[in-house]
């Protein structure tokens, strides 16, 4: 019998029908009388043709917008990494920033690791990025022989388990042209000849951010338990990396940049990402948007292929009308490269016949009617 | 009245000097304005040729008088040529990508041809963006060849010296040059580069003539004292025209070559101001008072330009903005406007054979006397206003064809909206109620949708004109078409404050004789007596309330109190929190803010699930009638005495107080003695923070829990709270208990003096005190650096708010503009503008948020119906 409306009937409300009719033991012989009534309110509530869609689910960011807060800070648990929630965050969403005022994974592991507390915290270690500064306690330019002594605090780094050879190595590897040798007194790396004081600082500053260990960009981790498993809470963000380690579960270990999961695993993940991540932020701040505006706005964005962030470098920029770009920011440019390559505005959206004081494409202004004029008598 | 599309397409373009000169109806020669008369000269800027804007005169291209002439176009010719500011880049791209000699592009033959189709391929089918990001990549490969393929002539390097002088190689290139070298580009070469050069050729960027614009588009105005002042634009004119002429006589007198280029320069730069007068690099045009002019360029520009202030900002008439005050006894789709108002608006009605007596009474009582009219337009279009002298001859002439503006009567529809308007339920249909009075009155209950309140609030009331205009107005934008929020599908229109308490207090103990009920239930306009007929002696709330709800309508539900008890005991509920109705009859459970209160009031979704959006506005109106008249029979005040507790109270909190602030001192003690262990990345005194804050948040609740306990039974504050009309339990608190911790950026305050807050406190005190804590209620009253820490919150939650309010509206202006377009389609497509699909199915589902229950379909209900339970 579900059969029958399969294409009438979203699947998911069918599933759902099963379901309920399971758990309410509802009687064989009025599954149908269930069905057609389903069917019934399924075309009530389907969307009108001529909806302003797209303006609805504006006024359904827009209005909630106002009541949100401009500074929050996360403090679930105790011991969480600060994240940014609230308005900022939100309009960072939809910018599609690419540089997050705080970058946050989550990382989970694979079943052989994520119980023991201190692997997990070896782990955690593992990945924290270490710059060459942190393990040195003084720098020394040496301008009569062209180099920098570093002086290096051994005990930190007896603590975190790191050798001296692979600090050299890690430095070579990053300091091309440049000689890193050890001696007694710490590392001494050999700038370029010929190198006159100014470079030989500009060295220096390179120097102090070579990462020693660990993956680039995770500054700060924290093992958490989370429903009898351990995990580990990072700030900063290096998907790419932390997806190659050998321990990390690849399907449930999230990154909040959007675009790290575009470059990652594609746009469709991408999509599901900004669908994820704007609707954590609303519900933090206790409010209530339908995931149908929230799943629109992370269609259009993804809609070209790649993330575009609504701004007038974004999607606005993609509008086909002169006027409707326009009329939204920098007019003049636009104005000139229109008329500089012969555009045609066709008028198809709405800015430019509110413009023009007509009728615009939406709603009840899209029926024409024509009829023969029969002349005058 | 007719709409209709006029215009189908825009062509943008450049204006060769040929068509402007075509245009032009007048050649400017004169900086001069006006003759010793104040008569505009001829060949000057103000040349009646262009238009008129003095009221007796009449233009000599049209012969329009004033408002009939829209003005005329003129030009000057200018003495040497002169780059366009907003053209100099792409001059510059088209220099660089052609030859120095023989001005052909810097690409062959073969290439010219498979690139232009590309891009006109890309630009059919991908759009502008694509084809101009696609031709930005030619002219930026073009750009450093040092080879013509045809001529084999060495390129040099092309400069562009802000704001528009040209170096190549370090040699200045004069425009007459530059254009020289356009001019001969040819066409099929110019696609490559971006541009169409039929309707722009790149020398129409270096200009020989300047377009002139009409007098009308820069009236001068009069000042009081007799002068006249001109427009900015007419004042940059005027310089242009003057150092052109000076140009033009010093070029025929064979002035030394330095004279010429300072004037060529001259003339450069009010131009450059002339069109823009913000470019970097140029100082701007002012006038003698130092205020910079402002020319084309900012005339469009910003907020205040052109587009958006003017264009995107329309005007109305038939509008009314006042004070808005609140009215419990208006329907909830009915607007009350006072008379005066009504007095002025009008609505057009048409004369017809079978209202024509109706009408002409209006006409009769005409604008002085209320229901009268103020306008009549005749057949032939002509309006005219109806005063003492015209009156008796209207009243003659009305015939069928006429229309009569007739003042507004009750009933009429009305669309009303309050700034800003943030959603579709900012601007709503209500019907008219003309009532005495000077303020717009409106049912509390819509308040929500506005997000209006009566503290001097003001609103706009608009009168649609035309039939059209009303009939989607009714439809589509009644109240009660507007219940249910398209945001999240829960309702926006439900009752509030007194009506819930008060529903809250009938159904949860009231009781009254028959009389008393029935006289309550009239007094709210519900005269269905039918209804009354079961009634006993002695009528309880239950059933005052089950009077008002429909025969045939069940429902089940559960009250604000509900505990959520492992299993429900029903009907027999200890709080009275399970909801049941049977046949219209409340058996048990008490009405609160969950059942009838705004988001998600589960009654009144029952309830517009079952009937149409009409009934559930009326019975809405009933039930918040009820509430009110209810509360009002009962007596019901708040005060200071709500806040009061008893002995026994005071002293647990105060020993509870005691109990956490030695709890606090004890792990300051821990802290100093090195004992607290940092929680992972953070510092010790990052961790004993907050373990502090943690301790104090955690007395506030105990506290709130011990004012719960013993707060008297019936006490008003804890009435409005546990209904849900107004405030919590904290409040109440807040009040009789302790403020508790003031949070500021989620930490306890530590700014100020120098390791300490305030003065009055020694330095790296850590104690609760020293920090924010207020251990005094409201009522006991607070300490002076307590009232500071309370003000350093209130201060902080107020600027939140004014950051906020213009970032999230630049947000919505952004998301608005982007999304604005896109719409459902036939075929249930999502679409933007240019017809690409953004969602096969909108929401995957094709279901409108705003028809469905919290956004999908109650299934359960569906079956339990049909179950029949």
């Amino acid at each position: 019998m579900f059969k029958d409306y399969k294409g009438k009937i979203p699947g998911k409300l069918l599933k759902e029908l099963e379901q309920e009719i399971i758990n309410q033991n509802l009687p064989k012989n009025k599954i149908k009388e269930a069905l057609s009534q389903l069917e019934e309110e399924y075309a009530y509530a389907k969307i009108s043709p001529g909806e302003a869609i797209g303006m609805i689910t504006a006024e359904s960011f827009g209005e909630p917008g106002t009541q949100m807060t401009l500074n929050t800070f996360h403090f679930a648990g105790v011991a969480e990494v600060n994240v940014t929630l609230g308005l900022p965050r939100l309009i960072e969403i939809l910018d599609a920033r690419k540089l997050l005022k705080t970058p946050a994974m989550e990382i989970y592991l694979k079943k052989e690791y994520n119980k023991d507390a201190s692997k997990v915290k070896k782990i955690a270690a593992s990945i924290k990025q270490i710059t060459f500064k942190e393990l040195v306690n003084e720098f020394s330019l040496n301008v009569g022989k062209n180099h920098i002594e570093a002086d290096l605090n051994k005990k930190k780094i007896r603590d975190l388990g790191i050798t001296e050879t692979q600090i050299v190595k890690s430095l070579q590897e990053s300091l091309k042209g440049s000689k890193v040798s050890v001696l007694k007194a710490g590392i001494i790396v050999k700038a370029k000849d010929e190198s006159d004081l100014k470079e030989l600082y500009k060295l220096k500053v390179k120097l102090k951010e070579v990462i020693v260990k660990g993956i680039k960009g995770i500054s700060q981790v924290m093992p958490v338990k989370n429903n009898n498993e351990l995990m580990i809470i990072t700030a900063g963000s290096n998907f790419k990396d932390v997806l190659q380690m050998k321990e990390v579960d690849q399907i449930k270990t999230k990154t909040n940049n959007i675009f790290e999961v575009a470059a990652v695993l594609g746009i469709e993940a991408a999509r599901q990402s900004i669908i994820n991540e704007a609707e954590h932020v609303i519900q933090d701040q206790g409010l209530a948007v339908d995931i149908r505006h929230i799943m629109f706005i992370s269609d259009l964005m993804t809609i070209i292929g790649s993330v575009k962030g609504i701004t007038r470098t974004g999607i606005t920029r993609e509008k086909e009308s002169v006027l409707a770009r326009a009329s939204f920011e920098i007019p003049i440019g636009h104005i000139m490269n229109a008329a500089k390559s012969g555009e045609e505005d066709h008028l198809t959206s709405v800015v430019e016949n509110v413009l023009l004081n007509q009728p615009i494409p939406l709603g009840t202004g899209i029926p024409e009617l024509v009829t023969k004029n029969p002349g005058k008598k | 009245m007719h709409v209709s599309k006029k215009v189908a397409k825009i062509t943008f373009g450049l204006l060769s000097p040929r068509e402007i000169k075509k245009i032009a109806q007048a050649k400017i020669i004169t900086p001069e304005l006006y003759d010793k008369e104040g008569y505009p000269v001829d060949g000057g800027l103000m040349d009646v040729r262009l238009g008129v804007i003095d009221p007796g005169l009449r233009c000599k291209t049209c012969g329009e008088k004033l408002k009939d002439c829209m003005g005329h176009f003129g030009y000057i010719e200018l003495a040497r040529p002169i780059i366009h500011i907003k053209h100099a880049k792409t001059i510059l791209d088209v220099l660089r990508s052609t030859c120095r000699e023989c001005n052909r592009i810097l690409m062959k033959e073969d290439d010219i041809e498979q690139k232009s189709n590309l891009l006109a391929k890309v630009r059919k089918r991908r759009g502008m963006e694509v084809y101009r990001r696609l031709s930005n990549v030619y002219i930026h490969d073009l750009k450093n060849l040092k080879k013509c393929p045809y001529c084999q002539a060495k390129q040099y390097n092309f400069k562009l010296e802000k704001p528009v002088n040209f170096y190549e190689n370090e040699k200045r290139i004069s425009p007459i040059e530059v254009r020289l070298r356009l001019e001969k580009i040819p066409d099929k070469d110019l696609e490559v580069l971006g541009i169409d050069p039929k309707v722009a050729r790149p020398e129409w960027m270096v200009l020989t003539i300047l377009q002139i614009p009409p007098v009308t588009m820069r009236p001068s105005i009069t000042l009081e004292s007799g002068e006249r002042s001109e427009d900015d634009l007419t004042h940059k004119l005027g310089d242009i025209v003057r150092i052109n002429q000076r140009l033009f006589e010093n070029i025929n007198a064979g002035a030394p070559e330095i004279i010429v280029e300072d004037l060529w320069d001259l003339l450069q730069y009010h131009i450059i101001t002339y069109f823009d007068n913000t470019v970097s690099q140029v100082p701007p045009a002012r006038h003698r008072s130092g205020q910079p002019l402002k020319t084309l360029v900012e005339r469009i520009k910003s907020k205040e330009g052109r587009f958006r202030y003017n264009l995107l900002g329309k005007r109305v008439n038939y509008a009314a903005r006042t004070v808005i005050s609140p009215d419990a006894a208006i329907k909830l789709n009915e607007v009350g406007i006072p008379f005066y108002v009504a007095e002025e608006l009008t609505v057009p009605e048409r004369v017809t054979e079978w209202n024509l007596k109706y009408l002409r009474k209006f006409v009769e009582r005409g604008p002085k006397v209320y229901p009268g009219s103020n306008y009549v337009i005749t057949p032939e279009g002509k309006k005219k206003k109806i005063t003492d002298d015209t009156q008796e001859l209207l009243i003659k002439e009305l015939a069928p064809g006429f229309i009569v503006e007739r003042h507004i009567l009750d009933g009429d529809v009305a669309v009303f909206n309050r700034q800003p308007s943030l959603h579709r339920m900012s601007i709503m249909c209500h019907k008219i109620r003309v009532l005495p009075g000077k303020s717009f009155r409106l049912n509390p209950t819509v308040c929500n949708p506005y997000n209006a309140d009566f503290d001097g609030d003001e609103m706009n009331l608009h009168i649609p004109q035309t039939e059209e205009a009303r009939a989607e107005a009714e439809i589509l934008m009644q109240v009660q078409t507007q219940i249910i929020t398209p945001k999240n599908g829960y309702n926006v229109i439900g009752c509030v404050e007194d009506a819930i308490s008060g529903n809250y207090l009938l159904t949860k103990e009231m009781e009254m004789p028959k009389e008393e009920a029935i006289q309550t239930l009239f007094s709210i306009g519900f005269t269905e007596s039918s209804q009354f007929k079961n009634f006993k002696a002695n009528v309880t709330g239950k059933e005052i309330f089950s009077a008002i709800i429909p025969n045939d309508f069940d429902f089940l539900g559960n009250s604000k109190a509900c505990k959520k008890c492992e299993k429900c005991k029903k009907t027999n509920c200890d709080v009275d929190a399970y909801i049941c109705i049977k046949k219209g009859k409340l058996i048990s459970g008490t009405i609160d803010k969950n059942t009838i209160g705004e988001d998600n009031g589960t009654l009144l979704r029952a309830l517009h699930r079952k009937y149409d959006a009409d009934k559930t506005l009326e019975l809405m109106g009933l039930i918040f009638r009820l509430g009110v008249v209810s509360l009002l029979r009962r007596g019901f005040t708040t005060g200071i005495s709500d806040s009061d507790l008893p002995e026994k109270a005071k002293k647990e909190i105060q020993d509870e107080k005691e109990k956490a602030y030695k709890k606090v001192q004890e792990y300051l003690q821990q802290y100093k003695d090195g004992k607290i262990e940092a929680y992972p990345s953070k510092t010790v005194e990052e961790t004993l923070e907050l373990i502090i804050l943690q301790e104090l948040n955690k007395l506030r609740n105990k506290l709130g829990n011990i004012v719960k306990q013993h707060v008297v039974e019936n006490n008003s504050t804890l009435i409005m709270a546990s209904s849900g009309a107004r405030g919590n339990i904290l409040n109440l608190s807040m009040m009789s208990a302790c403020v508790g911790q003031q949070a500021l950026r989620g930490k306890r305050i530590d700014k100020g003096y120098v390791n300490r807050t305030l003065s009055i406190f020694k330095e790296h005190d850590r104690s609760p005190a020293a920090r924010g804590f207020i251990k005094d209620g409201y009522k006991s009253g607070l300490t002076p650096y307590e009232f500071f820490f309370a003000a350093m919150t209130g201060r902080d939650s107020l600027m939140d708010t004014a950051l906020r309010t213009p970032k999230s509206g630049y947000l919505y202006r952004r998301l608005s503009n982007a999304l604005q377009d896109l719409r459902v389609e036939y075929d249930n497509t999502v679409r933007n503008s240019n017809k690409e699909i953004i969602q096969f199915s909108y929401g995957e589902d094709g279901i409108d948020v705003s028809k469905s229950e919290g956004g999908s379909i109650n299934i359960k209900k569906i079956v339990k119906d049909i179950k029949g339970e």
